[in-house]
């Protein structure tokens, strides 16, 4: 019973930081529909940074927001810089961040090596906290990933749902030449999307790399993951992306604990499953 | 060389190009034929096999690519999973070398059936995207199973036959081998493209709603183009195993996939021809970064490589020529009056990355 919650709330903490990834992956897709295959990369680059930063000023805070600011930059950059004048074409854009990835990927490991590193959480964020219900303390930082993800769910349901900006986001995602015929500056609308996405990717980065660690490899790890959420989701939908995250986490922890020789396979099988019989995800619209 | 339908400028080639053509078909056939006698022993097998092994793997990529608009990363599970029922049966049962390849070939294109008829139903991105998932599951079982598979390690010592008192893995041999399954294969895929079957899947590549008004069944061809290029890989697998004596989940993971899209996309992945010209890339880079450059940042230079490709050149080096030849035309073009129409040489183009995918997600459709 214990091994069986305790498994149930890795599996969430694991969908938390899954959404959080996952969720800037399926905004830019749904928006500007690039595959960001460098969002594994962003991720971990942003991880890093956290850690460098967290090693410069030891406030864990900062790492977090110099990560998050720093790929939501770069992220920017991209767009403008190489997506934006490569419209339409999305599998060349595609094949391009296959490669961005692979020089970043290398970069990272000729700068900090193939050694794993963990940050420590501020210092209320540290102990377990005891979950009487259950019988079991559980790491508070897990519980505040949790938590973090549900407030960045309804942070970016506000702000879809909500603000002006959102209205822009929504009809660029439904048809994005009416949008740009209605007189909404569509290029602005894109570089802020792909500044958001990958500033999620960088904030995920410091967050997973204080539930578990930074190393070489996170970034491809990651990006299959969250692959695997949006496209069980449904690609271009938040809420799709939180339904895909909580049914692969929860899935590869519960794996992981009963049959661990052939846990790593549930999740592309799953993937498999739903591609083949309903291609454009769970919560996806017909494409 | 013959006209591809995705390159029709080739089409109407004078009979004077047409001349060039072949002499430098012929000669590209000379200097491969030679090319073991002059070259070190070592360059015969570390640059040409190497590259004919890579090169009939990107092959089939690249079969489903240019011919079916479905780019897929399944094909390096197939190559993986052909060279491991060699390595078993061999090994293990001892199963005679024709037989042992024939049922390798067997077994490549068998899975290549079952991921054709899980993707068969998806189209660009999500094509690519569940052949990639199809692999990752075949590489995580390999990995995971020690009975069948051999878990992490996979198999090693596996020996090329002798074949009347000749070992078939001597150096020159072993390229010539290489070499004819490399002509086999692309010879195979230039007979399809022109065969009725090719032409339909062709069609439904351009026009799929059209084609299945017209009575084709179009997840017929799709299916049948994944089992045709599984055997591909497949053939690629045998001299694969041959040639590395070993095979293990290292052999297939996402890694080498992506490397195999990669000689694809450098090759030109409109041309069956670009496979080889991209594995040859590939492999001299590999080579000669050992030798000038720092060998540990390779993912480095080549990832900048493919960058680079992509930004100048979409269409591969087999490419930059109609790329060229379109240039000049526009150019020409531009000094008569404009009249506003779409360019004519715009359908001339051959398939970018992106019109490869056929009816893909490029359609934009209103929800």
């Amino acid at each position: 019973m214990t091994q069986f919650v305790i498994a149930g709330l890795n599996g969430l903490t694991l969908a938390a930081l899954y959404f959080i990834v996952a969720s800037g992956f399926t905004l830019v897709f749904g928006l500007l529909r690039v595959v960001n295959l460098a969002h594994g990369s962003l991720y971990l680059l942003g991880a890093y940074l956290g850690w460098s930063t967290w090693q410069m000023t030891e406030s864990w805070v900062l790492g977090v927001v110099t990560a998050a600011l720093a790929m939501a930059v770069v992220g920017a950059v991209l767009q403008v810089a190489l997506f934006s004048w490569m419209q339409g074409q999305d599998m060349r854009q595609a094949l391009l961040t296959i490669g961005l990835s692979i020089v970043i990927a290398d970069q990272l490991l000729r700068h900090y090596g193939g050694l794993a590193y963990q940050m420590t959480p501020p210092e209320p964020l540290r102990p377990a906290t005891p979950l009487t219900g259950l019988g079991i303390s559980y790491p508070t930082f897990r519980l505040f990933v949790l938590g973090l993800a549900v407030l960045i769910a309804v942070g970016l349901w506000l702000l879809l749902n909500r603000t002006r900006t959102g209205v822009m986001i929504r009809a660029g995602i439904d048809d994005r030449a009416m949008l740009s015929a209605s007189g909404i500056n569509v290029q602005r609308v894109f570089v802020l999307v792909f500044a958001l996405g990958a500033g999620l990717a960088g904030l995920a980065g410091v967050v997973g790399g204080t539930a578990f660690s930074v190393a070489p490899g996170r970034d491809v790890e990651y990006l299959l993951a969250a692959l695997v959420v949006v496209i069980v989701g449904g690609m271009g939908s938040v809420g799709g992306a939180a339904l895909g995250a909580v049914l692969i986490g929860v899935t590869q922890q519960y794996g992981l604990a009963y049959f661990p020789t052939y846990s790593y396979l549930v999740t592309f099988a799953l993937m498999v499953g739903v591609l083949a019989l309903r291609p454009q995800g769970l919560m996806g619209r017909a494409a | 060389m013959t006209p591809t339908p995705t390159t029709p400028s080739r089409r109407r080639a004078g009979p004077q190009a047409r001349t060039i053509r072949r002499a430098l078909l012929g000669g590209v056939l000379v200097g491969l034929l030679v090319f073991p006698l002059l070259a070190h022993p070592f360059f015969v097998l570390q640059i040409g096999a190497q590259t004919f092994v890579f090169g009939t793997v990107a092959l089939s990529l690249i079969f489903l690519a240019a011919y079916g608009g479905m780019i897929s990363l399944g094909q390096i599970a197939l190559y993986g999973l052909s060279s491991y029922t060699v390595a078993i049966l061999s090994l293990r049962h001892e199963v005679p070398w024709p037989l042992t390849v024939l049922l390798a070939v067997l077994v490549a294109a068998t899975f290549g059936l079952i991921f054709g008829l899980v993707a068969v139903r998806t189209r660009g991105i999500y094509l690519l995207m569940i052949t990639l998932a199809l692999a990752m599951l075949v590489f995580l079982f390999t990995r995971q199973n020690d009975t069948i598979f051999g878990g992490w390690v996979g198999f090693t010592g596996v020996q090329a036959p002798i074949v009347g008192g000749v070992w078939l893995r001597s150096a020159t041999v072993f390229y010539y081998l290489c070499l004819g399954v490399a002509l086999l294969c692309y010879a195979a895929v230039r007979y399809v493209a022109r065969a009725p079957f090719g032409l339909a899947l062709q069609g439904i590549r351009d026009n799929e709603r059209r084609m299945r008004a017209l009575g084709y069944r179009v997840e017929l061809h799709r299916v049948a183009a994944f089992v045709f290029a599984g055997a591909l890989a497949g053939l690629g697998g045998v001299i694969g195993v041959w040639y590395q004596g070993a095979v293990s989940p290292a052999s297939i993971d996402l890694a080498r996939n992506i490397m195999i899209l990669m000689m694809a996309v450098v090759g030109g992945i409109a041309y069956p021809a670009g496979a080889f010209v991209g594995a040859l890339v590939f492999i001299l880079l590999d080579n000669f970064t050992t030798t000038y450059l720092d060998r540990e940042r390779f993912n480095t230079y080549i990832g900048l490589v493919f960058v680079v490709i992509l930004l100048v050149a979409p269409n591969g080096l087999l490419g930059i020529g109609d790329q060229l030849k379109q240039a000049f035309a526009r150019r020409r073009r531009g000094r008569e009056p404009a009249d506003g129409a779409p360019s004519p040489a715009a359908s001339n183009a051959p398939a970018t990355p992106d019109e490869v995918q056929g009816e893909g997600i490029t359609v934009e459709r209103r929800g």
